[in-house]
């Protein structure tokens, strides 16, 4: 199993399965695109299994770990290898690419081939994002999975997709650009170096420190995304087919709370430890603010897409009061709001497929019509206000926790989302599914179908899986975040 | 080991029984549902017993299960700690639980979500028994948690209504505010103590007891232990209802009524009652905590009870009469008379939990009619149900020799000798609600099974909610459907009894638990008072510091055994306060009614008051619900469409346009947006590179 490149299957699989899946052409072959994207899927989880059962929880070092020469001339490397950190992330990714593939096996129904091999290819991608450990090939990787979730978004999406696309695009090159040149400083600072793990122990002033992490932290920022720089989220999201809503808000979301993890904390860390107090004044803006902002949403995809933003706050809250509590209450925040913000979003698309609304007022008393819906509705929206035995709780306890050690005031803070974030769910899921049928559209509703209720279990099992049994999730991260934490806490300044 | 299999039983058998009846509730029948229910409910409360007597004979255990979680220092773990607090729990949570399980085969045998209903108080007794045997906060909280998920899902079980599911939220919603306080004191535990676990916590605590944080800035200091007895506390007031977080409970009656007596009458409100009593080793070090405790509850005992007076719906003055005795218990635990407080909780749960399935019985007797207005005369024609309510209503008020009178005087007798600052205030307030307890409790028994037979005239009276307002108030809306359910029988199961219709006696379902309950509401006072109160029954499960809280001692050397201080007891005012009460509602409702309709007139302001519950409901409506909203529009349009978007994307929309529009001159129309800005990117890229190289 040591020789088996397991990292390059993660990526090249999907990959090598979506152009596979694009080559069966126009939509008279969409049944066979189909099958070919949910075998390729399963296919992608199950070599990327072999992460979780062969990796060693007792050492911080990277694992798996591949290195070819790339571009010798600028000494890039194809330098592949996962921590505690990400290899959790390399598994939920491509454990939500199957219930992406299911979700849109009935919705979509023109350019079938090249849907399905969209989400493939970007599966891929985003393994690639979170295993490289070379600089230009994480910029590669972190670049190309725009595409085919602009792609997504711009072809598949809704009325207003181009604006929405444009913003999304807007929002993130910004970013990106900022990000290429702190890599390039990074380069040339480190003596000629693309490896991320030389550049974790390169020197650096506390300028440049600053600098490099306030690159850093408008690249990462967007992404999240915090405030302000949010906005994109809710459009991207309200015209964004369902599965890429799922993907959205699942995996890439969480690109940004890594970069953070694998690029500003151990690349800067005074900078990280000076500048924390904005961090965390930005997470609690994200929790408070953004909360209240939910709650008066009449769109439901936009309240989701808001209580993201504040469910990532936690994650961000989590990373800057460095403790292991924290840390990794916020890592489990993130695995966790994979499972429920994606079963949130499936779970609206169920209704929009059925009633082609996604207001808040066209609905009304649909337990009436679905009372199998309703109930995993209800369970996803427990999860996403954070109740105990789902996953939603387990980060959430642990960050607020931590907060308490850190300040009692920053955890008071943070804790008021226990009101306003059960509030904006609550009043939603009363709003559309309890009461009496509201009207015809409703009354016409059917009740979930075999597909959908696999897509339920699958991600019931692991929202309640991980909140019963939260264990195995984090051993595997003790040693990276304790290294972490170490390396995080010794000046780099010389 | 045999008896750790048994522990983790307890739980397991109802979890089970709510899995079989909830997952499979379409396909299953009725009988197998209830079945399953009822057999793991029964096997928890036959394991609860076995326990019992395990503990009576010296085994008590604190042990883990399963490690939940390992994230730096801190281990959380979920495991059970078995003593006599805990299986004093055990046993009135399963016991009260398998009455309400039987008694619904009967009350709810009419209704379409009767597998569902089983499912749901079985999961309830499992959240339950989780959260009372728990060794550790983290479980705490989960059981806490939990037990307010089964709330919201059975006060919204009939969820067409829009009063019900209107009052599932507000009751969750309230009760989350309760574990906001609650979740930081968790905090504060863990980052002072390092464990969650109780034993360790309970260990260390005298250690801390001087320590002081500052809380408010670093000039301030505040006890520890008050900052955190405080911030628990905040969250029993959530779950126990006390001022200002009760507000949930009257409107919780949206329930069907077995679970009024289980979740919002026996078990889950006294929740906050257990949890502070698991905690005294803690608020023995905080006399400020204690204080507030005392306070909150003795606002509580006095103000709900005014409350009960004035209500029509049989359900809600019970429910009041939760309210006020809640209120009972928590001045006993700021007076650290933690075991009164258990003791109260335990008859407590037997006599309510009666008097609610009576009222329950009364209702299906009344065709679903709740109005007290509309009965009068019961007695004759259901005298099962007539009967085990006046053991009940007799039980509540504190009749000698009934377990109320052991319980509620043993209550008034501490507060009486407490020291701690506000006893004075409690001690006036719990004196003055013996009278107040007394008189609602008996005006309800009057109005509904003596005096004049009133139902079946009224059958046009107002009971068939127009299907108009129904919708209206399913509206979006957060609007209060307050005024719509106040005294009206509301929802369309609700109909009354027809002219010349009389009441019936309930099926053997709903008569058997009401005997079974009526038995221990007699005898259990009794029968308890000398070894929980005075014989160390909860010697190493409830700590008090005698030296600075000597309530128990002190009370110890007045008891002369339970004989004595029930003869003794006409002696006494507590005695002639609750006579009174009887006799003065009687004169006023059964001699004289024109004289409750002339003070209701003449003392308007105060009966307006009254009737709008001291103007909680307005003001968290109009404060907090409308506050948030206003909050909510205001940072959204102002915020983030105005200042963000306005600012950094409006600047960009001329360069997006602009973008697009060189774009285009690119593009035949159909090649993607990407492929150009891949190729800016590799461009610049290479740019760079080569002028660095």
């Amino acid at each position: 199993m040591s020789g088996t490149p397991l990292l390059s299957l993660a990526i090249w699989v999907p990959i090598l399965a979506g152009f596979v899946v694009l080559a069966t052409g126009s939509d008279r072959n969409a049944p066979l695109a189909r099958m070919l994207a949910l075998s390729g899927a399963v296919a992608g989880l199950l070599v990327a299994i072999p992460l979780y059962t062969g990796f060693d929880v007792h050492t911080p070092a990277m694992q798996f770990v591949e290195l070819h020469s790339w571009i010798p001339r600028f000494n890039v490397n194809y330098h592949l290898g996962v921590d505690g950190i990400s290899m959790p992330f390399v598994l939920l990714n491509s454990f939500i690419t199957i219930t992406v593939i299911l979700a849109g096996w009935q919705v979509i129904g023109s350019r079938v081939a090249q849907y399905n091999a969209g989400f493939l290819i970007m599966s891929g991608l985003l393994n690639g994002i979170f295993s490289a450990l070379d600089g230009v090939l994480f910029y590669v990787f972190f670049e190309s999975s725009l595409i085919p979730l602009y792609l997504i978004i711009g072809i598949w999406g809704g009325a207003n997709r181009v604006y929405a696309a444009f913003k999304f695009f807007l929002f993130t090159l910004m970013g990106s650009l900022l990000f290429l040149l702190a890599l390039l400083y990074l380069f040339v600072q480190s003596g000629g170096s693309f490896s991320i793990l030389d550049w974790h122990q390169t020197p650096l002033g506390m300028t440049e420190q600053t600098w490099l992490f306030l690159a850093f932290l408008v690249a990462f920022a967007v992404k999240v995304p915090m405030w302000p720089v949010h906005t994109w989220l809710p459009d991207a999201h309200v015209e964004a087919p369902t599965g890429g809503s799922i993907v959205l808000a699942a995996i890439a979301l969480k690109l940004g709370a890594y970069g953070f993890l694998r690029f500003s904390l151990p690349i800067a860390p005074d900078a990280s430890h000076e500048l924390s107090w904005l961090l965390i004044s930005l997470s609690l803006i994200a929790i408070i603010y953004i909360g209240f902002v939910a709650l008066v949403q009449a769109d439901m995809k936009k309240l989701v897409a808001y209580s993201s933003i504040a469910h990532m706050g936690f994650v961000t809250l989590g990373f800057f009061m460095f403790s292991a509590l924290g840390i990794e209450g916020a890592l489990v925040q993130m695995i966790s709001h994979g499972f429920v913000s994606g079963a949130m979003f499936f779970s609206i698309g169920v209704m929009y497929d059925r009633a082609h609304s996604r207001q808040i007022a066209d609905y009304g008393g649909v337990v009436n019509t679905m009372p199998k819906f309703a109930a995993f509705f209800m369970l996803f929206a427990m999860a996403n206000a954070g109740l105990p035995a789902t996953s939603g709780f387990v980060g959430e306890f642990m960050v607020i926790l931590a907060a308490v050690d850190h300040n009692f005031w920053v955890a008071f803070a943070a804790a008021s989302t226990m009101i306003v974030g059960a509030a904006y769910t609550l009043w939603m899921y009363k709003r559309v599914v309890f009461g009496p049928v509201a009207n015809h559209h409703v009354a016409e509703l059917t009740d979930i179908n075999g597909r959908e209720f696999l897509i339920f279990v699958l991600f019931a099992v692991g929202a309640l899986g991980m909140g019963l049994y939260p264990q195995p999730f984090t051993e595997v991260m003790h040693s990276s975040v304790n290294e972490l934490l170490r390396h995080v806490a010794l000046s780099k300044i010389q | 080991m045999e008896m750790q299999k048994l522990y983790l039983l307890v739980p397991l058998a109802p979890l089970f029984g709510a899995i079989i009846a909830g997952l499979f509730c379409r396909v299953i029948p009725r009988w197998l549902a209830h079945t399953a229910a009822i057999a793991g409910v029964a096997i928890a409360f036959v394991a609860s017993y076995l326990i019992f007597q395990d503990v009576q004979a010296g085994n008590t255990f604190n042990g883990s299960v399963y490690r939940w979680l390992t994230s730096g220092d801190y281990h959380f773990e979920v495991g059970f700690l078995i003593d006599q607090l805990t299986v004093t729990m055990m046993l009135v949570v399963t016991f009260v639980s398998l009455m309400v399980h039987i008694y619904t085969i009967g009350y709810m045998q009419d209704d379409p979500g009767y597998n569902r209903f089983f499912s749901y108080i079985s999961l309830f007794t499992f959240a339950m028994l989780m959260l009372v045997m728990s060794n550790n906060f983290m479980q705490l909280f989960f059981g806490w948690e939990a037990v307010g998920l089964v709330s919201y899902l059975l006060i919204g079980f009939w969820y067409t209504r829009p009063t019900a599911i209107f009052a599932n939220m507000k009751a969750f919603l309230v009760n989350r505010v309760g574990d906001f306080g609650f979740i930081l004191g968790i905090g504060l535990v863990l980052s002072h103590f390092g464990t969650l676990d109780y034993a360790a916590v309970f260990a260390k605590a005298p250690t801390l007891a001087a320590t002081t944080i500052p809380l408010f800035g670093a000039g301030s200091s505040v006890a520890l232990m008050s900052a955190i007895c405080i911030l628990l506390f905040i969250g029993a007031m959530g779950k126990s209802a006390q001022v200002p977080l009760h507000v949930w409970l009257p409107d919780s009656m949206e329930g069907p009524t077995p679970i009024s007596a289980l979740i919002h009458a026996a078990t889950m409100v006294t929740a906050g009652i257990f949890m502070v009593a698991r905690m005294s080793p803690l608020f023995e070090l905080s006399d400020t905590a204690l204080s507030f405790v005392i306070i909150i509850g003795a606002i509580t005992a006095l103000f709900m009870g005014f409350l009960g007076v004035i209500q029509n719906d049989i359900k809600r003055v019970v429910a009041y009469s939760t309210l006020s005795q809640l209120g009972y218990m928590t001045v006993a635990l700021g007076a650290s008379a933690y075991s009164v407080a258990i003791f109260h909780l335990m008859t407590h749960a037997f006599f309510k939990a009666l008097l609610f399935l009576a009222a329950g019985s009364v209702i299906i007797g009344m065709h679903h009619d709740q109005d007290i207005r509309n009965m009068g005369g019961l007695r004759k024609y259901m005298p099962i149900t007539w009967i085990t309510s006046l053991i009940g209503s007799l039980a509540l008020i504190g009749t000698p020799f009934f377990s109320g009178f052991y319980s509620k005087d043993s209550i008034i007798e501490a507060v009486a000798l407490s020291h701690i600052p506000g006893s004075g205030f409690a001690y006036f307030s719990v004196m003055a609600s013996v009278f107040v307890t007394a008189f609602y409790s008996f005006r309800m028994y009057f109005l509904v099974f003596h005096g004049e037979e009133r139902f079946g005239k009224a059958a046009a009276h107002d009971h068939h909610p127009a299907p108009t307002k129904a919708a209206a108030h399913g509206d979006a809306d957060a609007h209060h459907g307050d005024d719509a359910h106040g005294d009206d029988a509301h929802g369309e199961e609700h109909h009354g009894l027809a002219p010349g219709q009389k009441p019936h006696e309930t099926p053997w379902t709903v008569t058997l638990p009401l005997i079974m309950l009526a038995i221990p509401s007699v005898v259990i006072g009794y029968m308890a008072i000398e070894p929980m109160l005075f014989g160390g029954y909860f010697k190493g499960a409830i700590f008090v510091d005698s030296e600075a809280h000597p309530v128990m001692e002190e009370l110890a050397h007045h008891f002369h055994g339970a004989l004595a201080m029930a003869t003794h007891a006409v002696t006494t005012a507590v005695f002639w306060l609750a006579a009174l009460g009887v006799a003065s509602s009687w004169f006023l409702y059964m001699k004289r009614p024109d004289i409750p309709e002339a003070i209701k007139t003449r003392f308007a302001p105060l009966y307006t008051l009254l009737d709008n519950k001291y103007y909680f409901d307005k003001f968290n409506e109009v404060v907090f619900a409308g506050g948030a909203r206003l909050l909510g529009r205001g940072l959204w349009k102002g915020g983030d469409v105005g200042l963000i978007d306005g600012l950094i994307v409006g600047g960009s929309v001329r360069l997006v346009t602009w973008f697009a529009a060189l774009a285009r001159l690119f593009q035949t129309g159909h090649i993607y947006h990407y492929a150009f800005t891949m190729i800016i990117g590799v461009f610049v890229l290479m740019t760079l590179w080569v002028t660095r190289a």
